[in-house]
């Protein structure tokens, strides 16, 4: 179908500052095979066209790996197609006539930049405060020098999918970022590179989660029902246990 | 003073500790209250249950972890409030105007996303039914009985039959199971998974006993007025 009709209710909103509120905009000639970013694209041709400002969202690879997409469509994060990012959802899920609310993501610790944009730097001070390896820089190593065994491989690949998207928060009921962050720490801990720096990111990792002011997790799960790449909360219990031994097992202290 | 065991049991990680192992802890509490009170359904007029009950209330040993279970409840109910509080703030000022709750799994989203709430109900619960039984114990409200060469002892079956005459006391208390039995369903294999016990061969296992035990040990418990007001 070629010729999708929709009611499009966007949030707008001018800056952090100022007081938000929908806009209701029609859509006509909405293909089934533009992606939902796609369609965004054409509305705002059409508000510029009207001499109006567009609509400021976030986008970049538009192929589902970045992580900088991030729309609340119709009460879910990415929409209501699970495992895909807001650019890997396609209008064929959508019938003519359906009314679409598009929001952004809402948390303490994303405020509204403008529109649907909304600032993840709370993300970035969290990878700052330990998500990373110290190593030395110097010739390449030799491939297999370190050995590891598949399973675990797999279990660290499994939570290095994590593109940092913020769907975690945006969709927990207590706007935890719990999944982001023992994606980031299960991800190394299992790698012997991480194992390292365990005990100090485990510890630095969840004091700065608590600092940007995202929510404490109760176990819901809506993150992982959300996540575009289905990350497991069995990551979190990872984190937990990190955490717990790192922070009364271990002879690290961080301030 | 800010050192290393403040900073882990304020943290997000250690605030959800406190919750998981004061559960945990009212958890077993229930199942030992249970088995006690079906001893009310007995048809010895009440003299096992008395008999019991004075045993429970003298010996030292359970007396003491009596205390414990006090402040396990208040520690329980203050930690989740202060949870429930912190949480909502960090959800913003501005919310949704759209939002579907999706869970992972087999996860409950009843009983997981209104977890606090389930929690308040079964306060108030608590705080009558302490009132209503414990504090006329406490109180002395009760009449002695004697049981063949014995000391006198508190005679609360009769206060908690008396109780139970009345359909509607049934009633509240068959409903309260069921909000127990909700905050049981994501309680009990929430609290493993707060404690990093997520491990694929024991996960499935925590996860059925865990529903056996929140559905098992409420209806126990409802069994009692119910068996009471109408057979005895």
């Amino acid at each position: 179908m070629d010729n999708m009709t929709l009611t499009l209710k966007l949030w707008r909103q001018k800056n952090a500052n100022s007081k938000g509120a929908f806009e209701t905009h029609t859509l006509a000639g909405v293909s089934e095979h533009m992606s939902f970013l796609e369609m965004l694209d054409v509305l705002n041709e059409q508000i510029i066209n009207e001499g109006k400002e567009p609509f400021a969202f976030e986008h970049d690879c538009r192929e589902g790996i970045c992580g900088t997409c991030s729309l609340m469509i119709n009460g879910y994060a990415h929409g209501p197609q699970q495992g895909t990012t807001t650019c890997q959802l396609h209008m064929r899920h959508f019938n003519d006539g359906d009314t679409v609310t598009i929001e952004p993501w809402r948390s303490q610790a994303f405020p509204v930049v403008k529109d649907l944009v909304v600032n993840r730097d709370a993300f970035d001070r969290i990878i700052q405060a330990g998500g990373y390896v110290s190593i030395n820089t110097g010739q390449a190593q030799d491939g297999n020098a370190i050995a590891i065994e598949k399973e675990q491989a797999a279990g660290a690949f499994d939570a290095a999918t994590c593109i940092g998207c913020g769907a975690c928060v945006a969709a927990c009921p207590n706007a935890s970022a719990m999944l982001f962050t023992a994606a980031k720490v299960s991800h190394l801990a299992q790698l012997p590179q991480g194992e390292v720096e365990a005990a100090k990111r485990a510890q630095k990792m969840v004091a700065q989660h608590d600092q940007e002011g995202f929510g404490r997790c109760s176990n819901i799960t809506a993150c992982e029902a959300e996540c575009p790449k289905g990350i497991s909360v069995a990551h979190i219990a990872r984190l937990n246990r990190e955490y717990i031994s790192a922070s009364l097992g271990s002879e690290t202290q961080v301030n | 003073m800010v050192n290393w065991f403040s900073r882990f049991i304020t943290s997000s990680i250690g605030q959800k500790i406190i919750m998981s192992l004061t559960g945990l802890f009212l958890i077993t509490f229930l199942l030992v209250h249970l088995i006690g009170n079906l001893q009310l359904m007995s048809s010895d007029g009440g003299q096992s249950f008395n008999e019991y009950a004075y045993f429970m209330t003298h010996n030292p040993l359970i007396k003491t972890v009596s205390y414990g279970l006090y402040a396990f409840i208040l520690l329980h109910a203050i930690q989740g409030i202060v949870l429930w509080r912190r949480n909502s703030s960090a959800r913003g000022s501005v919310g949704y105007a759209v939002k579907k709750d999706r869970v992972a799994g087999d996860n409950s989203r009843v009983s997981s996303v209104y977890m606090g709430a389930l929690g308040t109900v079964i306060l108030i619960f608590i705080l009558i039914h302490m009132y209503q039984f414990w504090l006329q114990m406490k109180l002395g409200n009760t009449e002695m009985i004697t049981y063949g060469d014995g000391e006198p002892v508190k005679d609360l079956y009769t206060l908690v039959s008396a109780a139970y005459d009345n359909v509607l006391f049934v009633v509240f208390y068959v409903v309260s199971m069921i909000f127990i039995a909700f905050h049981l369903w994501h309680g009990f294999q929430s609290a493993f998974q707060t404690l990093g016990l997520n491990h694929p061969k024991w996960t499935p296992l925590i996860k059925t006993v865990g529903k056996i035990y929140s559905v098992a040990v409420p209806v126990g418990f409802a069994a009692i007025p119910i068996y009471m007001h109408f057979f005895q």
